[in-house]
Parts: C-alpha cells; structure tokens; sequence
C-alpha cells in the first residue's frame, strides 16, 4: 500500500514536473569563470597567489523512485545481472522523457592512482551508457562521466567499502 | 670484498649517526615552526655549519632554520652545530673552532629593516677547511619576500658548493582535503608559506605547472564532471580549458605554453588530445581501443610518454609527440603509471603495484634499470624538482596522506610539513 502511495506520488512529481512548462534538465550553465575574474581582478606582486573559491553547479532532474546505482566487481567494466532492473526502469524513464539527461558518473574504490582511476570510472560509466543505448535511450541524452576514486560511497579500507565504492551512478 | 663489505658497514654507521645527529640539531632549535624529518643519510653530504642571522630573532621562522633545512633537504649537507658561536657576515670566523667541529662550509648573515621598511639581507659563505672568504650575497626585499630571500641564500650556498642550480626558491602546488573542502595551494619548495589558489566544494586533482610558472592547469568537479581548468595565479583568473562531452582530464603543458595535453572521452573511451590554449580546439593524438591518459611531454617537446591499458595492464608508453606507434617503456609488473619525466630528460619516475602496494619508482632511461625508492606503500604523483635532483610524491604517513621529497637514490627523504589535514597531488614548479 505504501510503496504504491509513493509510486502514486513519485508519478505525480513526474507528470507535473513535465506539465509545469519549466524544463528541469535546461538548468543554464553558469559562467563561474567570469564571475572569478570579476571578483578577484586585482594588480598583484608575481609572488602574490589571488585566491578563488568555485561555485557548485548543482545540475538536477528528476530521476525515477528507486536505486539509480549499478555495480561492479573489483578490475571489472561488465554489468552483473542485479544491474539488468537498473537500467531497464531508467532507461523506460528516459524514452518516456525524452527531454530529461543524465550524467552517468564512474567511480572506482581508492587503490590506486588519480587519474588512472578516473579513466577506469569512465570505463565503468561508458558501458552503462552503451547499455542503456542499447535499450533504445537516445545517446543526445546520455553523458558517461568519470570521479574516479575522488567520491567514494562508503569510507573504508575493506571489500565491503571497496564494492560500495566501485559504481556507477546514474544522475538527473 | 672486503671494501665493499668495508663500506656497507660504514654507510649503516653513518645512517644511524645521521639520523640522531639530525634530531639533535633540531631538537636545539625546537623554536623552529616548522620540520625537516631527515631519514637516511648519503655518504657525500658537505657537513655545513649555518649560524643564526643577526636580526632575525623577532621572525617565526627563522632564516637561519629555513636556509639550514632546505641545504639539509638536498641531502648533499649535513648540518653542523653553531651552539654558542654567535656572529654575522662581517664577523672573523673561528675556523680552529669550526675544523674541530668539523664543518667544511660556514654560512653567516643578518637581516636588517631599512627606513623604508623593507629588509636588507646579507650573508657571506666560507670555505671552512681552506679558510677562504666564497662570497658575498645581499639583497632588498619587502618582509612578504623574507622567506623567498631564505631559500635564495640556499640556492646561492648550494650553487657555490655542488656546481648545481639550486631548487629552494621555487614553488610547489598541492591539494589538501579537509573537512569536504578541496584547496588548491600554492607553497614554497619546503611545503611552508602556503596561499589558497582555489577552495571548492568539489574535488581538484592534476594540477600541472605552465613553463614560465605563472598559470597552473588542473581539473576541477565543481561542475560536477572533471574540467580543465586554466589558473593564473597573480589575478586568479581562470579559463575553462577543456569542457567537452564526458571527461577532460591529466593536463600537462607543452613546452612552449601554447598548448596541453588531455585525456578527453568526448569520442568514447580515454584518448590522448592535444589542447591548444589560444583556441582551445583539441587534435587527437591516440586511437587505442583500451586507456589511455596521464601524458607529458618530453622537455625538448619531441616525445610524449603516457599511461595505456592497450596491451591488458597499465604500463607506460612513449611516442613521438607528432603521434604515430608507442613504444612500450615499463615491462616489470602489471600495473605501472603516473610517469614524470626529469627535466634533465634522463630519468624516469613512476608508480608501481607490488603486491597490492603502490611504490615510487626511479628507471635510469639509458640503461632501462629501475627501482623502488620507498618504503611507504600507497605512493602516489612522483614530480620532479627543475634541477631534476629530488622527487616530491604523495604517500600516506600514519594513515594521513602526506607529501615527501626524496633524492633519486631515496636516501634522503624529508617530509612536508606545510599544512594538516590530507595533502595530496603535489607538482613542483618551474625555476623563478
């Protein structure tokens, strides 16, 4: 009965989010850089290092009710069958929406270094998109992006954190 | 045999020596508000004796400590005792007294507010076993300069003594994370005097120094995918570099300053692009169907060495910068990456797994031999100081990430003590 009263209601964010005339995924991208520039233009001696502080884009949508993650094992880019209901609710979701887009964000856990990890996330997060592809989302809407090991889900030096950590995550 | 036999003895004498002799000097200076954790000692170290400078008793740090640290750091000196020999550089040095200490060098100086208010900093450099006067050092600077000043004094003492550039007056950058807040620091060679570039709420990684040491490249999540931005430190004016679809990542500068290399996905997959600065239009360079990312450049701009997948393990490759076939560099173990190339062009340094830990690595490029320099086992981001005599890399000490240098040998390791909280991604700048 509950899961049902909150199927009813995710459906009627939904639906009225799309109604409402305002397009969630259009969030304009801010220019933080000339904002810096303006803020922090000063004549400074060489020596002299002008500090900065960044903005937040905080680009959202609206995903479908559920968990929106799909995993992997440890040196792994295949999806396991657990990721199949996944993907397949997100990717009705996104036919059903065609003006939504997600970021599908690659993560590892935190052996290893940076920017290695950063490309092993985009392997992870490039086949979720290739996936979802498959299941007939248009790819406009689809964007495969990397963290790396810099975001992990669950802190922690055992398997347990590690297999919470290596993920991708899909992001409206 | 026995010379050889003979010499290790000596040199394990000698370690442990050093190593109290260090903690000595520096405990007598406890004042000091900052550390040079020397572990190990070289067999050639100049013993050097650096008295403390007339006038600088009303800073924090004093100059003495900084030059005397960064000269130790090198790991070509050793510090000598000045207890209770006090004197400037217009002082007649006891050189009796310092032979028996046995010191070979001697540094004295002073520092002196002019009317104006900036400072006058003097020092003078003898050569203690010959008694000979090497030379006068005497600049004016404003008091935000006292500690640039310092580690010119050093750079001055080592380039008399080693016949080498000194490394002290550059800067390095590193990213510190604390409490969710990533900073983006700009520090002096000893991890002190650090000034924020750039705070943000998102991770910044892969910072990487532009030839002339005025702009930084790094990448930034603040827009919640990994960006290129370019940074110039004086104005904090930032561009974004490299923004397309999927992730713009492992910025590394040409050397003439006109463009970057890139990992870019806007294709599918990791590749290697050529970034031009001006235009900001990324060229290809790679068409390998696995990984392939952390490039740099050669420092004559010839070739670009790089990380790649493409033969089932991460291993290091290099190609003509004008792309074309890679050729395999690393070949031990099944995991090598994050290379740095020695400006000098004849080493490289990289990180290795072996048996789950990852290690420094130092491989001679004429000979292809290689070794781990560390002890520590979760080593990240070796970069090479300009005199391409010392390392600073990324580790973790008692469970907080920590930045080291170490001298190519890893027989001198200090640690940088500039900042708490965790300290990662270190890149050491160009000279200035």
């Amino acid at each position: 009965m509950i899961k049902r009263s909150l199927w009813i209601l995710a459906l009627t964010v939904v639906l009225s989010a799309c109604s409402s005339g305002v397009k969630l995924n259009e969030v304009p991208v801010e220019d933080k850089v000339a904002s810096a520039n303006e803020a922090t233009a000063t004549v400074a001696p060489s020596s002299m290092v002008a500090p900065v502080v960044s903005g937040n884009a905080g680009v959202q949508g609206v995903p479908p009710a559920g968990v929106n993650v799909v995993y992997f094992d440890y040196d792994s880019f295949t999806l396991k069958p657990e990721a199949r209901a996944v993907l397949e609710r997100n990717a009705a979701h996104l036919q059903a929406n065609k003006t939504f887009k997600v970021q599908l964000e690659g993560h590892t856990d935190d052996r290893g270094g940076r920017e290695y990890n950063l490309a092993l996330g985009q392997k992870r997060a490039e086949t979720v998109r290739r996936a979802l592809t498959l299941l007939g989302v248009s790819d406009a809407q689809l964007e495969a992006v990397s963290f790396g090991k810099e975001k992990p889900a669950a802190n922690g030096a055992d398997e347990a954190a590690f297999a919470q950590n290596r993920r991708v995550e899909i992001k409206y | 045999m026995n010379k050889i036999l003979f010499l290790s003895h000596l040199s394990q004498l000698f370690r442990r020596f050093g190593v109290l002799t260090a903690i000595a000097v520096f405990s007598s200076t406890a004042l000091a508000q900052f550390r040079v954790d020397v572990s190990g000692v070289g067999m050639t170290q100049v013993p050097i004796a650096v008295a403390g400078f007339k006038g600088e008793e009303t800073f924090p740090q004093k100059i003495s400590n900084i030059v005397l640290a960064d000269l130790e750091r090198s790991g070509q000196f050793r510090a000598v005792s000045m207890a209770g020999m006090a004197m400037d550089e217009l002082s007649r040095p006891d050189m009796p007294q310092l032979r028996q200490k046995s010191a070979d060098a001697l540094v004295a100086g002073s520092v002196t507010r002019l009317a104006d208010g900036r400072y006058e900093m003097r020092a003078k450099l003898w050569d203690v076993v010959s008694g000979q006067d090497k030379g006068d050092y005497r600049e004016t600077i404003s008091q935000a300069d006292l500690r640039l000043s310092a580690h010119r004094i050093a750079d001055w003492v080592y380039q008399i003594l080693t016949g080498d550039k000194g490394v002290f007056a550059t800067r390095i950058a590193y990213i510190t994370k604390t409490s969710g807040k990533y900073s983006l620091w700009i520090a002096d060679s000893d991890g002190e005097n650090s000034q924020a570039a750039l705070t943000s709420a998102e991770p910044i990684i892969s910072p990487s120094w532009s030839p002339k040491g005025n702009q930084l490249a790094y990448v930034s999540f603040e827009s919640r995918k990994p960006v290129i931005y370019v940074h110039e430190l004086a104005t904090g004016k930032r561009k974004i570099m490299a923004n397309f679809k999927g992730s713009n990542s492992a910025p590394a500068w040409s050397p003439d300053g006109r463009s970057l290399l890139a990992t870019l996905t806007r294709d599918g997959g990791s590749q290697l692009y050529q970034v031009d600065v001006a235009s900001g239009e990324a060229k290809r360079l790679t068409q390998s169907a696995g990984i392939d990312t952390e490039p740099s450049f050669t420092q004559d701009g010839s070739k670009i060495y790089f990380v790649s997948d493409r033969g089932g393990s991460p291993q290091i490759y290099r190609m003509a910068a004008t792309a074309g076939s890679a050729e395999r560099v690393t070949f031990n173990g099944s995991y090598n990456i994050s290379p740095a190339l020695s400006p000098d062009g004849r080493w490289l340094s990289y990180i290795t797994r072996v048996g789950g830990q990852f290690k420094v690595q130092v491989m001679n490029l004429s000979t292809g031999q290689s070794s781990a320099i560390t002890e520590t086992s979760a080593d990240e981001r070796p970069s090479f100081a300009p005199n391409s005599k010392l390392i600073v890399y990324a580790t973790v000490l008692q469970g907080r990430e920590a930045l080291m240098t170490t001298t190519l040998d890893g027989k001198i390791k200090a640690k940088l003590s500039g900042q708490s909280g965790d300290i990662r991604e270190p890149a050491w700048g160009p000279y200035r």
